[in-house]
């Protein structure tokens, strides 16, 4: 295994990672208020649907970034309403919401395009090309950092850079503003909150709407920047993936964004070797498919660490008269 | 007594009828959907085209879940519909349970065998048409290394994978060709992302031309193989049109005519089992206007050969399925 092999793996890696990345963020900020969101997949389906059906209409990828964030969010407001406002159970709305986007995507597509919940295939403006840093070229024959920097690093949709520069932005919101400490304090202990003067509603709603956006810029780089158009169920269990990597960072970002990219890791492995023999031993692919969640169940388990979810996850608050 | 008599005879005479104005065929899609842009479109394609020559009308359901396929089945038998068509291998064992139940009913089943007196099962030899696009993969590569993307890793694809390899070897015995599948869960057919992914995989790995028999899965296949410039190939429908002068060839599985003969023989349709392959036309490879640069008359003419030799027995093509071992790798 050479360093361009290695190179490739890591490259496939980042490209998968992403969108997990950015689901498992929009997940964070949703869960640390209190509002479990299971409904990660069923967004990101929709947002993908939207972005590539608007960029495939206006030939703006721009516009179909907006229109998938704008789907997700309407969708996080569906789930607002029900599990905030409503007090509803929030696994429930999440589940429908995930049936919801299943099904509506592809009667859309069926209706607006008619080629069999599918949007046809985007060209030219209607994608997110890959963007070469600058210096790329350049450094590209300089041995070892040049490859690095030219195969791994530059050359990626701009949604990719977004992505990684939310991890660091979520931790400076969450851990060092006012409103991050409330967010917190609002899936902790909401009556706290609420004792300060602080609208718990309010704060919720911003976080699921937050979890809206980011599912949203996941979807759409799914759509238009992976590939160059929606297919049916084109997530693929990537929304539970995302949760699962939710868990397995404790809630955390700068670990959520090792987590996504050890989950991505594993999947570019897999993808690049059928099989993989360790001293004998021969690993079927299958079993790499499934080590996210065998992971996410061992660290639940409490084995490596305790996970411990926010104390007021999954609770509707209701006001003390 | 007369009045029960009376009841008795005009509940007899409605039940008739009703048997008799119901005598249309039935379609079942299988969970890719019917517009799958292959499989299951073929399906319907046929059937269209047969409601459209003859002025019939057929019933169909496009099936969302597992549990949906006997009660479907059941549904359209206990209608009276005849005969009942459904695609795809998944139908088997449900088959093998409700046909017996209906012995005045027949049933086909596309791409799997069921053994019972009212079943028509028709099966493709997808080894032979996947060989001959193998030939011609190998002709086209410049790099010797050619690749294949299966959907989810079962018998069947790993038929296509089989009479790839045989063909691509047919042409140059020294070439690599790079398998993949996508997945074990049938979530492994609508994952282009992964598709995407793999294509890059076996391009880095110098595969330039790359055979995807994956459901939707391929259209990421042949969307990667497109915007990186190396060549690709279709499955079951003919998909040279989605990505012009970049797609070599497209294996043509003829789903389309098995659909079209089975509503055409209507109620009397011969059971059995009933083989599409080189030979009558059921399998193939695709030829129009979008591939023509692609492929020159030498390539043609090679394999054209080829499958006149497999039509006549001459040539045989290792099944899969018949051993579950592949000769060659």
């Amino acid at each position: 295994m050479d360093l361009m092999t290695v190179l490739q793996v890591l490259d496939s890696t980042v490209r998968l990672a992403t969108p997990l990345l950015l689901a498992c963020l929009a997940g964070l900020f949703s869960e640390r208020a209190g509002i479990f969101d299971i409904g990660l997949e069923g967004k990101m389906l929709a947002a993908a649907f939207f972005s590539a059906a608007v960029a495939s209409l206006t030939g703006s990828v721009w516009l179909g970034l907006s229109a998938g964030i704008g789907a997700s969010l309407v969708l996080s407001g569906i789930h607002g309403l029900a599990s905030i406002t409503f007090r509803g159970n929030q696994l429930i709305s999440g589940v429908a919401i995930n049936f919801l986007a299943a099904g509506m995507t592809v009667l859309i597509a069926e209706d607006w395009f008619s080629q069999g919940g599918r949007t046809p295939s985007l060209f030219g403006g209607g994608r997110f090309e890959g963007i070469t840093l600058p210096f790329a070229e350049a450094l590209r024959g300089v041995p070892v950092i040049g490859p690095i920097y030219y195969e791994l690093i530059s050359g990626h949709s701009i949604l990719v850079y977004v992505g990684f520069l939310t991890v660091p932005l979520t931790w400076w919101i969450l851990f060092r503003t006012r409103f991050g400490l409330r967010l917190r304090a609002v899936g902790e202990n909401p009556a706290a909150v609420d004792t300060a003067g602080v609208s718990v509603v309010g704060l919720r709603f911003a976080a699921v709407a937050i979890c809206g956006v980011l599912c949203g810029i996941a979807g759409a780089y799914l759509a238009t920047g992976l590939q160059a158009g929606f297919v049916k169920d084109m997530t693929a269990g990537r929304g539970f993936i995302a949760l699962a990597a939710l868990i397995f960072a404790k809630w955390r970002p700068w670990y959520a964004l090792y987590s996504c990219l050890l989950f991505g890791l594993l999947q570019a492995v897999a993808l690049r070797y059928q099989s993989i023999e360790v001293g004998g031993l021969v690993i079927p692919v299958q079993f790499m498919d499934a080590l996210p969640y065998i992971l996410t169940v061992v660290i639940l388990a409490g084995f490596v660490g305790k996970a411990i979810p926010p104390r007021a996850g999954g609770e509707p608050y209701v006001k003390e008269r | 007594m007369t009045l029960m008599h009376k009841f008795l005879a005009t509940a007899a005479a409605l039940s008739l009828s009703a048997g008799a104005a119901a005598a249309e065929p039935a379609l079942i899609f299988d969970l890719g959907g019917k517009f799958d842009k292959s499989f299951n479109e073929a399906a319907f394609t046929g059937a269209k085209r047969w409601a459209d020559e003859t002025g019939g009308t057929f019933r169909e359901i496009e099936l969302q879940s597992e549990a949906q396929r006997e009660q479907a089945l059941r549904r359209f038998a206990e209608n009276g519909n005849d005969p009942i068509i459904m695609t795809g291998f998944a139908f088997g064992n449900v088959l093998g349970e409700v046909a017996p139940d209906y012995p005045d009913t027949k049933f086909a089943i596309i791409d799997m065998v069921v053994d019972a007196p009212n079943v028509r099962s028709v099966v493709f030899n997808e080894h032979e048409g996947s060989y001959l696009v193998g030939m011609m993969a190998a002709m086209a590569s410049e790099s010797d290394t050619v690749g294949f993307i299966g959907g989810m890793d079962i018998p069947l694809i790993r038929k296509f994978a089989c009479g790839y390899v045989q063909g691509v070897k047919a042409v140059k015995p020294d070439a690599t060709v790079i398998q993949n599948m996508t997945g074990t869960t049938p979530a492994a057919w609508n994952d282009p992302v992964k598709g995407s992914e793999l294509t890059k995989s076996q391009i880095s790995q110098g595969a330039d031309v790359i055979y995807a028999a994956a459901g939707g899965t391929g259209v990421g296949v042949l969307q990667t193989a497109a915007d990186e410039g190396i060549l690709s190939i279709g499955v079951d429908s003919n998909q040279n049109y989605m990505h012009p002068g970049k797609i070599l060839t497209s294996m043509t599985k003829r789903v389309d005519n098995a659909v079209y003969d089975a509503m055409e023989a209507g109620a009397d349709i011969e059971t059995g089992i009933y083989v599409m392959g080189v030979g009558n036309e059921g399998v193939g490879y695709a030829m129009d206007e979008f591939n023509a640069d692609l492929v020159s008359a030498d390539m043609q003419a090679t394999v054209d050969e080829a499958a006149a030799k497999i039509g006549s027995g001459e040539l045989m093509v290792h099944d899969y399925m018949s051993d579950n071992a592949c000769p060659v790798e």
